[in-house]
């Protein structure tokens, strides 16, 4: 394989040097309006408080900004280019209505602050989008405030905090499962809990009986993904569920892995307490190269009085309103109201797709994971052969052999036209490849990626050294992240 | 549904590859009693053109039409085409976190240009990309503080954004970190007085806005040197991002902790928006969220890495100095581009337009209704009292299709009918002496039923 594979062919694109060596006094890719009021006498107004000098900002004009960015972009992988198999990342399809609608003038221009009577739209977004939220997960409240995943964690675990705290004793520590995300341990800090691990059985299940044997009245939750980081369905769920409230204690459930579940099973009927969401995973809002997210918290009755203010409310004339008069609110978590315009893009793929459509989503997303793994079981070791749900982990126990590793194969996998799956997570599988096509991957770009895959394997049996020296086809290759660590260099300078 | 790639031929070759008979199959790892035997209860399946008029009727009664003197931690400012050109672009939108640099390069040197730029404006070593918003990042920048200076109270400026004190308070909860705040003196500024009498050697930060709340410049200079007389570092935040394109930096600040909406980010009812931290070098192991560097390939080409990770949660997991993961990169991009922009002249004339129509609409103000710490330097808000209470005035003012001033007496009860008004490079002046008109009609009305009173009481 040297220029072209069935899935991609080299091309030719374009080199670009960082913006401040393009700039020079004098160019400008701007223009204000004439003043319509008079000049001010800037030293007057500010004196020491004014700036004379920008430093090394740049100057440029439009054409090199449109074409500095647009050669960056090309530099990316993304979604709408192919395949993007991240375990846990829920890589799918971000629907270009979605991108439309959060740009109409009355949505993307309406400022936080403007009185309720001109802010009905937007309340009727975020209670109906609420609502639908209510029901995919079989919760009975919810809050839309926190801004990711994680932020929705600590969200979640602020309302377990005060819970307790309003029944006596706060507790001190929370459990998780040897296979959760990093995330979850970094939150239960935030919000001052011990974390203490939990075994995962051969299974790669909950150990039921390390679960009884740890479970007490000090412990006032566990976090679980379900289906978890293995793409496992925890199939004692309702006994985990009832050893944990027998002793008082709360079930968290980390909602990061549910597009296997939306519209075939819902965690309010399984017995969880508390969990967030995840609307740029599950309900298609663009990763974005990072972000933003939305992480909602969906709890039950008993936690509704903790709910971060404000929340939206019918009010009796029949307006939509906020309501901030909560005594026992654990307070804010962010300013406003959230990342609004991703609740406005998710319930624009809650629409496009209605009940219907989401639970054939979650059957596709089921489906292709399974997919996956029927092509590649016996190319590569699978340490763990309980059914798979939305996502499926092999290991390089196989490769390694010939010391190539999860990350050489993934790197591999780059030249052959995909991105790669998920590297050495979860850490409950040494070397794993947790592999996630989503619903969105038809047949056929799964074919390929079987293809490449099986194609990788045997590179590995005949000529090693090509996987461990890939990428072969990327402008850069390798780039050595030690030195970067070391030596930080953080910012460009003249 | 018209996201998914497979025909049912397909989805059937698929089941058999597989060795399954149906769809229920793959789910029968569920245990039975779980499974949803209905379908859900949510809005009907509906075609691109129904999406579409639900959302251009909910914009309809969100505002749509009229002209804002709001700012207050969300700013009105024009936004150039080509951002949105530019972040559409699928490979910047639907790209991951740039966790593979050779297919990332383009995410990992916006963001390196990105921290560069913030540096710049700040005057700070070194900028993270990024936080959910600028109150998180004030939050993050606190409880950095705390692990820097080993001391655990801090001391906040009442003339910080309100709902940005309520999220550190959120946060500060549970770690052991009594806040406690510092008062503004008549000029709207932090009374140096009592910040003395409040910062104590168990003080790790002093945690100010500049322009603060009110739109005023506080005295940075003077509030560091007390600050770290006493061996406690300094947090400033900025929320008004524009503010730097002609206000002096809080170069004296340890760390900043800024909202970036104002560049190029849309109001968007709130959100998403874009918080950044910035540091001195030093502080960097302690600092929060993504960091890119640049580094050389193996045949020694630049590019560029995410880099000091073992800060971060997926290394360190419980030991993190944070929980953030996912960030608000999509945004971060906006503002990478506005400020490429305007760059270093533009954005000094955008924020001299803000200041013009600021001082004009402060003057027109201040002729009927009396303008609050008038002394004291100021950006883009400022403050009005007037005698009748601001939200009959905004009630009336809504008549013309004009969002008045936010009044003040929810955050600051003491301070009664004030209103927090802001201007914009945006902000015609037609809508300025429609608005200050209408209050001078407010002030008169008062005015003459008070001389009604008057004359029959005598």
């Amino acid at each position: 394989m040297k220029h072209s594979t069935p899935k991609a062919t080299r091309h030719v694109n374009q080199n670009e040097g960082l913006i401040f060596e393009k700039s020079s006094a004098g160019k400008a890719a701007w223009k204000l309006p004439p003043l319509d009021v008079p000049e001010v006498d800037t030293a007057k107004l500010l004196g020491a408080a004014e700036r004379k000098d920008l430093g090394n900002m740049p100057e440029v004009s439009e054409i090199e900004v449109i074409r500095h960015f647009t050669r960056l972009s090309t530099w990316n992988y993304a979604i709408d280019l192919g395949m993007y198999p991240l375990g846990s990342c829920t890589m799918k399809y971000n629907p270009r209505v979605n991108e439309a609608v959060a740009r109409v003038e009355g949505i993307a221009n309406g400022h936080p602050y403007q009185p309720e009577k001109i802010s009905q739209g937007a309340l009727l977004i975020m209670k109906t989008l609420s609502e639908c939220l209510i029901e995919i997960t079989g919760m009975d409240a919810i809050t839309l405030q926190p801004a990711a995943g994680a932020h929705g964690e600590m969200t979640g675990l602020l309302m377990i905090r005060a819970y307790h705290h309003a029944k006596g004793n706060p507790r001190k520590k929370i459990l998780i499962p040897d296979s959760a995300h990093g995330t979850n341990p970094a939150t239960a800090a935030m919000v001052n809990y011990a974390v203490e691990n939990l075994k995962s059985d051969s299974r790669g299940m909950v150990d039921i009986a390390a679960l009884e044997a740890q479970m007490n009245e000090d412990v006032a939750a566990l976090m679980l993904t379900n289906p978890n980081t293995l793409g496992v369905f925890e199939q004692q769920i309702h006994k985990i569920a009832d050893i944990l409230h027998a002793k008082g204690g709360l079930l968290y459930m980390d909602g990061a892995n549910m597009n296997a579940l939306v519209g075939k099973v819902r965690p309010g009927d399984f017995g969880v307490d508390v969990m967030h969401l995840n609307l740029h995973k599950t309900f298609s809002t663009p990763h974005g190269g990072g972000g933003p997210g939305s992480g909602p918290v969906a709890i039950k009755k008993a936690l509704e009085p903790f709910l971060p203010t404000p929340v939206v409310v019918s009010k009796p004339d029949g307006t939509l309103g906020f309501d901030y008069n909560r005594p026992q609110s654990v307070g804010r978590v962010r300013s406003f109201y959230g990342n609004f315009g991703m609740f406005v893009r998710a319930l624009a793929y809650i629409q496009a797709n209605g009940p219907d459509g989401l639970r054939q989503t979650t059957e596709d997303a089921v489906l292709n994971a399974n997919y996956i793994r029927k092509g590649l079981e016996g190319t590569y070791d699978l340490p763990y052969d309980t059914p798979s749900m939305h996502e499926v982990v092999f290991s390089d126990k196989l490769q390694a052999k010939k010391g190539v590793r999860t990350m050489d194969i993934a790197k591999r996998l780059i030249d052959y036209g995909f991105h790669p799956y998920t590297t050495a997570f979860p850490l409950i599988v040494p070397g794993a490849l947790m592999i996630e096509p989503t619903e969105s991957e038809s047949k056929e770009e799964m074919d390929l990626f079987v293809e490449a895959m099986k194609s990788i394997a045997q590179e590995v049996e005949e000529d090693p050294q090509t996987v461990l020296d890939a990428p072969h086809s990327t402008r850069v290759s390798r780039l050595d992240e030690t030195q970067a660590a070391r030596k930080p260099i953080l910012r460009w300078k003249p | 549904m018209r996201y998914l790639p497979k025909s049912p031929a397909d989805r059937e070759a698929m089941l058999k590859a597989i060795g399954l008979r149906s769809v229920d199959d793959l789910f029968a790892p569920i245990p039975a009693e779980y499974r949803l035997n209905r379908e859900l209860k949510i809005p009907r399946q509906m075609a691109e053109s129904e999406i579409v008029d639900f959302f251009r009727q909910r914009s309809r009664e969100n505002g749509d039409g009229y002209t804002s003197f709001l700012g207050a931690g969300a700013y009105f400012h024009y936004r150039p085409v080509i951002i949105d050109s530019l972040i559409s672009r699928g490979e910047f939108l639907t790209a991951y976190t740039p966790y593979q640099a050779e297919i990332s390069q383009g995410t990992l040197q916006s963001i390196f240009e990105f921290q560069t730029m913030i540096c710049e404006l700040t005057g700070m070593e070194v900028a993270n990309a990024s936080m959910y918003d600028g109150s998180t990042a004030a939050a993050e920048a606190v409880m950095m503080a705390v692990r820097l200076t080993g001391r655990r109270s801090v001391v906040v400026a009442r003339s910080l954004h309100p709902e940005y004190r309520e999220v550190l308070a959120t946060y500060a909860t549970h770690q052991g970190m009594p806040l406690s705040l510092v008062d503004f003196g008549g000029d709207g500024r932090v009374n140096l007085k009592d910040l003395e009498k409040t910062i104590t050697p168990e003080t790790a930060c002093v945690l100010i806005q500049s322009p603060n709340f009110f739109g005023t410049i506080e005295d940075v200079e003077a509030i560091a040197e007390i600050t770290h007389r006493h061996g406690a570092m300094l947090v400033v935040s900025i929320a008004e991002a524009v503010s730097l394109g002609i206000v002096e930096p809080p170069r004296q600040a340890d760390v900043i902790a800024m909202e970036a909406q104002s560049f190029g980010v849309p109001l968007g009812f709130g959100g998403p928006y874009c918080g950044v931290i910035a540091t001195r070098e030093k502080n960097v192991r302690q600092m929060p969220g993504r960091l890119v560097g640049q580094t050389v390939d193996k045949q020694g080409k630049r590019g560029f890495v995410l880099t000091l990770a073992t800060r971060e949660q997926h290394i360190r997991r419980e030991k993190a100095t944070s929980n953030i993961c996912t960030n608000q990169a999509l945004v971060a991009l906006m503002v990478n581009i506005f400020m490429t922009v305007y760059g270093k002249v533009g954005l000094k004339e955008l924020a001299k337009q803000n200041l013009a129509k600021t001082a004009y609409a402060a003057g027109q103000f201040a002729k009927h209704g009396r303008l609050l710490f008038d002394g004291s330097p100021r950006f883009n808000e400022f403050v009005v009292e007037t005698s009748e209470d601001p939200y009959a005035i905004n009630g009336r003012l809504l008549g013309h299709k004009i969002v008045g001033g936010l009044p003040l007496k929810k955050f600051y009860p003491e301070l009664g009918n004030a209103a927090l008004w802001c201007c914009t490079e945006l902000t015609t002046r037609s809508a300025i002496d429609t608005a200050a008109g209408l209050v001078a009609e407010s002030e008169r009305s008062v005015r003459s039923a008070k001389e009604e009173v008057e004359e029959v009481a005598r």
